[in-house]
């Protein structure tokens, strides 16, 4: 089988001896929304450096839809596309000419650069800001253009290396849905994010790394399924009754007793928490995670 | 990549490049005109009237060619050097990496860019000149050959220097403490027959004196040194530079960690 990513063995030491991937193993699928979660530092950025040709392996083995970057950089290149952490175009370039310029880069002709550029700014929001020089663009504009960028030569994986940092909510929300159609119609997307709520809700597989090591890598669900407690927040339509208590359940009453917070370990129901609340006629009004369940797995496996 | 595509690459470097320079032309093509248009006036004009005649010609004459080439090189330079630092420094030089645009098509794409712009001021200066005295052509294909090879050796040198650079400081020490001593002392505005027999031999290390020279008999016919040697120096330095840029560039030497 030909994977969209494969990485075996491979390591990372920087000059000055400092080890950031110890011989790392990762394989993401055609097609996957793939999540590469792991703390500031932990090698994220190194991987994905590696790939792009941003950073030189020190050994290791990368193959990009099958192809070798050892054998034809070039080749695996062209099915790579990388939207970076930081702005990364010239900022004194025109918002179309930083589009049709990287297609040129590619191999790309003028006249499919311009009509693939026309398309991707229209898709993005950008096509009334193309004659602006880029640096007078907003943030969340910079980043739908790095997109666009990415996206000229039509890769067939996009790398997202937070992709949403600083940007506000509703762009946030447009951008992932621009994201989720790509992903739907056909392209790999690999994911960097410290928004663990997103990689929960958009990623389908998951890699954790920490201190240059892969340390879970599996599917979400997969991942969510090993949470062993929870911890519900139950909004309440009136005040509990002053000693009110659930046997087996560990239950905290709030201030101001309208809700409460209820600890569930694996195995037990939450239908006995709302019949118990039934008896006393009290409706649930609403219902959430205290943390997000990524989060809590996240910091369980990162913290050392 | 296919020819084509590679083609297309190079070519699309080729035209950033030329945008760059002439976006900023009141920085990039404006100050040759006018610094090389005071020299023409003040050292040809007013003092080269009292110097007389130089290899047979008025001063105003000698002068010409080596202000030319001062304009070629100095402009080659400093366009391959200051774009390439300002890709580093921007960080757009990723944009490039990322691509499967070889290096060595990012190499000639960024030197030809800096060629364009030395052979461009070059070409301002030698319109300028015309004002101030006549230019005779001795050899057309000695002169144009000469500043083209100029023009590539300088590029490749500022290709060089835009690699190793880390701050912009490190963009304008060579031009202000290498490069503008070697072209003032390179035969720009005497000739070396003038120099004690010690000086001549140091100025023949000078690889700027050889240019200049070789491009002044492409245009008056005459020079201090041998043009055919002072072909072989620059074809060498050419070719050990583009060597050495490629080389740094594989090896992702201030672009890649």
């Amino acid at each position: 089988m030909t994977y969209a990513i494969e990485i075996s063995d491979l390591k990372k030491r920087y000059e000055g001896g400092f080890e950031a991937l110890k011989g790392i193993d990762l394989k993401v699928k055609k097609g996957d929304f793939f999540a590469l979660l792991g703390p500031n530092g932990a090698g994220k950025s190194t991987t994905i450096g590696i790939l792009c040709s941003l950073v030189n392996k020190t050994s290791g083995n990368v193959s990009i839809f099958g192809t070798d970057i050892d054998k034809d950089f070039a080749g695996a290149k062209k099915h790579l596309g990388v939207v970076p952490q930081e702005f990364n175009f010239n900022v004194f370039e025109t918002v179309f000419n930083v589009v049709v310029t990287q297609a040129g880069f590619y191999g790309i002709s003028r006249s499919v650069a311009i009509k693939r550029a026309e398309k991707y700014l229209k898709q993005l929001d950008l096509w009334d800001k193309k004659d602006d020089q880029s640096r007078m663009l907003s943030g969340g504009m910079k980043r739908r253009l790095m997109i666009a960028r990415a996206l000229v030569h039509e890769p067939d994986v996009l790398i997202l290396d937070e992709p949403t940092a600083g940007v506000d909510i509703e762009l946030r929300r447009s951008m992932w849905e621009f994201i989720k159609a790509l992903n739907e119609q056909g392209t790999t997307i690999i994911l960097t994010t410290h928004y663990l709520e997103e990689a929960e809700q958009l990623c389908r597989n998951i890699a954790i790394i920490n201190d240059g090591e892969i340390v879970e890598n599996t599917s979400v669900k997969a991942l969510l399924k090993t949470l062993n407690q929870e911890t519900f927040i139950l909004d309440l339509d009136k005040n509990i009754p002053e000693g009110w208590n659930l046997p087996n359940y560990n239950v905290v009453l709030n201030q101001d007793a309208s809700s409460i917070e209820v600890e569930v370990v694996k195995g037990q129901s939450l239908n006995t928490i709302f019949k118990a609340l039934d008896t006393i006629s009290v409706n649930v009004i609403s219902m959430r995670n205290k943390s997000n369940r990524l989060e809590e797995l996240f910091v369980k496996l990162t913290k050392g | 990549m296919k020819n084509s595509e590679i083609w297309i690459a190079f070519y699309t470097i080729l035209i950033k490049e030329i945008r760059r320079f002439t976006r900023i032309w009141p920085q990039t093509l404006l100050p040759p005109a006018i610094t090389m248009t005071l020299y023409f006036a003040i050292f040809g004009n007013l003092i080269g009237d009292r110097i007389g005649t130089m290899g047979g010609f008025s001063y105003m004459e000698y002068i010409v060619p080596g202000l030319i080439m001062m304009s070629v090189i100095t402009n080659s330079y400093s366009n391959v050097s200051s774009s390439f630092f300002s890709a580093k420094f921007q960080h757009s030089v990723q944009e490039l990496l990322v691509s499967p645009t070889p290096n060595w098509v990012i190499l000639v794409g960024y030197v030809l860019g800096g060629v364009t712009r030395g052979l461009l001021v070059g070409l301002v200066v030698t319109i300028l000149s015309l004002f101030f005295t006549h230019l005779a052509l001795e050899s057309l294909f000695i002169t144009v050959l000469v500043v083209f090879l100029t023009a590539i050796m300088f590029s490749l040198g500022g290709f060089v220097n835009g690699i190793y650079a880390q701050s912009f400081d490190d963009v304008s020490i060579v031009p202000t403490f290498i490069l503008t001593p070697l072209t003032y002392l390179g035969g720009v505005f005497y000739s070396i027959d003038l120099l004690p027999s010690f000086w001549q031999s140091v100025s023949l290390l000078n690889p700027v004196l050889y240019m200049v020279n070789a491009f002044r008999y492409g245009v008056l016919g005459v020079s201090d040194i041998n043009i055919y040697w002072a072909l072989v120096i620059v074809s060498c330095f050419i070719a050990v530079l583009f060597w050495y840029s490629l080389y740094l560039l594989d090896k992702g030497k201030g672009i890649r960690n």
